[in-house]
């Protein structure tokens, strides 16, 4: 693979870790939670499409129709009740409640599920791609980045526009002030969970599809990018999510193009210099911590 | 609008009484409920007895202490960072692994893996400070993450060094000695260690450190207010943990006597923490004594079960933490005032007998 | 005070005690604001007056003691169905949604669906300025601004009671007296308002009934026509003007601080 193509994969592969990186930054965004989860509600989701289309026998795409608003709707539970009362104990509490879930959910597919990597198929997609030049693109790749920006697309409309959208930015402001204007932020809360939940689980079966995933996939790799997405490009705006995710691709393949096993790496190095450089991210204009 | 004969009335009711012609009440501080002398004199003796156990029992019950007071170590060790200085950090496993990995390439250079966990204790705070530098303006949930990508980074890091046995893994050198005695060595340095830094964390605690440090987990801006150094205190905590984890990789691998580099580094080390301490009791000294103990007792009783072990003890400790967040500890001592570690400090009104009377007020360094 | 059936108080606390953590910030406290009057809290930093407002709107649980609005028992709703109910506070320093534009401020005043008077409409009708500004962010607004969509935030909710915090703090005097000069036009509507207010000589000007609090206790009640100087000063810093008429000496006391230690002699309190 060229350079040109490392960076063209990568601006591919930045598609989806936004995707990924948007609900962390959602739900770090409105609730101050972060959801050391996140990973592993992912693969949760890969594996219950893998159920679905073993058990209907409906092509791979059709499970997202079930997979995703299933986790909207679980995502809207989970924040009301284990989430909420985490939150009414503290800020740590949180993260340990989170952290423990991860836990207990990477455990249990390794439990009930085997540990054996697994791919959710996607029929011709897979391996076909075109040329422009000396530059390849997978077709598959192309979808995935075109459903990332129109998810992002349609989320940045939601909020900014819709009523619930409203009160999510309101609620995200300051939660006293808008309790004071009569509104009920913990339904907010659960609205903007279960639209984390949502963007996850897409994201969960893209990733599904475009590679190989295990039950430790979600705390090995997908919480890391999504979390390193978020620090890269900056809380506050999407589009910041979406710079990050591609700047994370980007400099991912570029590291694989060095050295194979670089790959992580690089990303990794990336997201410590702009820690240290510039901490609240490339879009933010506001203070990160 | 005013009538006439319609005066503002004085409403309120009870006046807080003049203090001019009272005396200010005498108080008196005491560090601790009781006379601890009797209890100091216990834990010597019980250290004193665990020190002659492997002239006594067979060498599987001291590697079984061994992996008991490793787990007492990092949870003690974490328990500091999280519940008295309010770094909640899931990359502690960054410096087991680096501790672990540093006694190998010391022992590559001819030192004995037991004279080289002083060393490696000092290396873990000199690392301790770099990555603090790299930390330390972060707010929680960021910083617990970083620390993750941290461990991460160091695990990738040393996977690519080959003559460190890359990602198949290295066997600790200079670990010489015929199995009994290899097995009594690494049993008496654990407790060295663990007896060391049990009693450190307790000597900083009631140290007027300790003070800054329990008003900063109370109330971090209420503690800068009042003058607390919030970040030089928390950075001595981040480096006397990172030792301390240091110290407990270097342990863990004289232990395993073979180190692979996705074990080292492995977050599970860090939930062990977490569960231990949350379980235990966050925040106090016998928190994790008392959670590691249970923890034990689950590991030995789901033994071969893995995932479902850590499917129990996940859902114990999301439990706990909603629920019981002072923990198993935290609920006994709340009833009986018991404190093994007392590091708070008690005031009486004056001329009071403790037994049987009432503190007029109780700050407990939890 | 004269009083017909028509002043029947709309808003009560009756016996309010609200502590932080060992902290009590306020004891006993009783009020009644009849529908359609304006009543003023006066009192140092840290009487407790803010507190009270907000343990009215919800954001604190006393103690003991109640709230009634309108005869109905309030005292262990939520803020939000508080707001419902028809109770509005506009909160001290201002408290707007800075990234929410002007008119996004006010449509999340109106969340709660209450049927009322206060609509988009009316809200820039009262505030002429507000209909071609409706678009800019709230954090650019200036400081009066930002107090009148404040108010205008919670008038969207058309509430019975309007609880006001500070409208004063951090604005010119002019400013003030221009957001002041808005409260008869409310009252004229029918609206019931208490305020809290650092400027003493403002809430005379508009309040048909004074409250002095002083360390979480009311020490002076009455219309401030009545009220002299020294009665205020009294109430209001708890230092005997002079020997002879009286007044006890209330200088704080240690002891009260410290939490109530059962049987224990000595303690101060």
């Amino acid at each position: 693979m060229t350079w040109v193509n490392a960076v063209v994969q990568g601006i591919m592969l930045g598609g989806l870790y936004a995707l990924f990186a948007c609900g962390l930054s959602l739900m770090f965004g409105v609730m101050k939670v972060i959801n050391l989860a996140h990973g592993d509600l992912a693969v949760v989701a890969a594996y219950l499409a893998l159920g679905v289309v073993t058990v209907t026998h409906v092509p791979t795409v059709w499970s997202f129709v079930l997979v995703v608003p299933i986790f909207a709707g679980v995502g809207y539970l989970v924040q009301r009740t284990l989430i909420q009362a985490a939150l009414n104990r503290g800020v740590l509490t949180t993260l340990l409640v989170t952290f423990g879930l991860s836990v207990v959910i990477e455990n249990a597919l390794q439990q009930f599920l085997s540990a054996n990597s697994r791919s959710l198929s996607i029929g011709s997609l897979v391996s076909d791609s075109f040329s422009i030049g000396q530059i390849t693109i997978a077709y598959l790749d192309l979808v995935i980045l075109v459903v990332a920006v129109v998810v992002l697309l349609g989320l940045q409309y939601f909020l900014s526009s819709s009523r619930n959208g409203r009160l999510i930015r309101a609620v995200a402001d300051d939660r006293e002030a808008a309790q004071l204007s009569g509104v009920n932020y913990r339904h907010v809360f659960g609205v903007a969970a279960a639209i984390a939940f949502a963007t996850v689980a897409l994201a969960g079966l893209a990733f599904g599809m475009y590679t190989q995933f295990d039950p430790t996939t979600g705390t090995d790799q997908l919480l890391l990018y999504a979390f390193e997405a978020v620090v890269i490009g900056g809380l506050g705006s999407l589009w910041g999510t979406l710079a990050g995710g591609i700047l994370l691709g980007v400099a991912q393949q570029i590291g694989a193009q060095i050295h194979a096993s670089d790959q992580l790496l690089a990303g990794q190095l990336l997201f410590l210099i702009i820690l240290v450089l510039r901490p609240q991210g490339i879009t933010s204009r506001r203070e990160l911590a | 609008m005013s009538s006439v004969g319609q005066q503002a009335e004085w409403a309120g009711g009870p006046v807080p009484p003049a203090v001019t012609d009272q005396e200010p009440a005498s108080v008196r501080v005491t560090r601790s409920r009781r006379s601890v002398l009797w209890a100091g004199m216990v834990a010597i003796a019980g250290v004193a007895v665990l020190a002659y156990l492997p002239y006594l029992v067979y060498s599987s019950t001291t590697s079984l202490l061994d992996q008991f007071f490793l787990l007492l170590i990092m949870a003690s060790m974490w328990n500091l960072l999280a519940g008295y200085a309010g770094l909640v950090s899931v990359g502690q496993q960054a410096f087991i692994g680096l501790g672990a990995y540093f006694v190998v390439i010391l022992g590559m250079h001819g030192l004995s893996p037991f004279a080289s966990i002083p060393i490696v204790t000092v290396a873990g705070a000199v690392i301790g400070l770099v990555f603090w530098w790299l930390v330390s303006r972060l707010r929680s949930g960021y910083f617990a993450i970083t620390m993750w990508v941290i461990a991460s980074v160091c695990m990738l890091v040393i996977i690519q060094v080959s003559s460190l046995g890359g990602g198949t893994g290295i066997a600790v050198p200079g670990l010489t000695q015929s199995p009994k005695l290899l097995s009594a060595y690494t049993y008496w340095v654990t407790l060295v260690v663990t007896v060391v830094a049990i009693a450190a964390i307790y000597l900083l605690l009631r140290s007027r450190l300790g003070l800054a440090l329990t008003a900063i987990r109370d109330d971090e801006t209420g503690a800068r207010s009042v003058g607390a150094r919030v970040s030089s205190v928390q950075r001595l905590v981040f480096l006397v943990a990172a030792a301390g984890c240091a110290a407990a990789g270097a342990l863990y691998a004289i232990d395993q006597q073979f180190i692979v580099p996705t074990a080292a580094f492995s977050v599970y080390f860090t939930a062990e923490m977490i569960f231990i301490t949350i379980i235990g009791g966050i925040g106090t000294i016998e928190g994790p004594i008392i959670g590691t103990v249970v923890f034990f007792v689950l590991q030995q009783t789901l033994s071969s079960a893995g995932t479902w072990y850590w499917i129990v003890l996940g859902l114990v400790a999301i439990a706990v933490a909603i629920w019981a967040p002072r923990g198993i500890w935290g609920l006994f001592a709340d009833r009986t005032g018991v404190r093994l570690f007392p590091v708070g400090y008690w005031l009486w009104p004056a001329g009071a007998d403790q037994r049987g009377s009432n503190p007029l007020l109780r700050l407990i360094g939890r | 005070m004269t009083s017909s059936a028509a002043d029947a108080p709309l808003l009560q606390v009756r016996g309010l005690s609200v502590h932080h953590g060992q902290l009590q910030a306020l004891h006993d406290v009783s009020l009644e604001v009849p529908a359609g009057t304006t009543h003023a809290m006066i009192g140092a930093n840290g009487a407790g007056k803010s507190t009270l407002l907000r343990t009215i709107a919800g954001l604190h649980h006393p103690s003991s003691g109640s709230i009634l609005l309108d005869g109905q028992d309030i005292t262990g709703m939520r803020p939000e169905r508080r707001v419902a109910a028809g109770v509005a506070l506009v909160p001290e320093g201002r408290r707007l949604f800075p990234s929410l534009t002007l008119e996004e401020n006010l449509l999340v005043g109106m969340t709660s669906g209450r049927n009322g008077p206060w609509g988009l409409d009316q809200i820039y009708g009262l505030f002429g300025w507000m209909r071609e500004r409706r678009g800019q962010r709230a954090a650019q607004l200036s400081g009066g601004e930002q107090q009148a969509v404040a108010i205008g935030r919670a008038l969207a909710a058309s509430p019975r009671v309007l609880l006001l915090d500070e409208l004063s703090l951090g604005l010119a005097p002019v400013v003030v007296r221009r957001i002041y000069g808005l409260l008869p036009q409310l009252a004229a509507a029918g609206a019931t308002i208490l305020l809290v207010e650092q400027d003493v000589s403002q809430a005379l000007a508009v309040a048909s009934q004074v409250h002095c609090l002083l360390e979480g206790r009311i020490t002076l009640s009455g219309a401030p026509g009545t009220m002299t100087a020294a009665q205020i000063e009294r109430a209001y810093f708890g230092v005997a003007a002079s020997a002879g008429n009286g007044a006890h000496q209330v200088t704080p006391s240690v002891g009260a601080a410290l939490p109530e230690a059962g049987a224990s002699p000595g303690a101060g309190r």
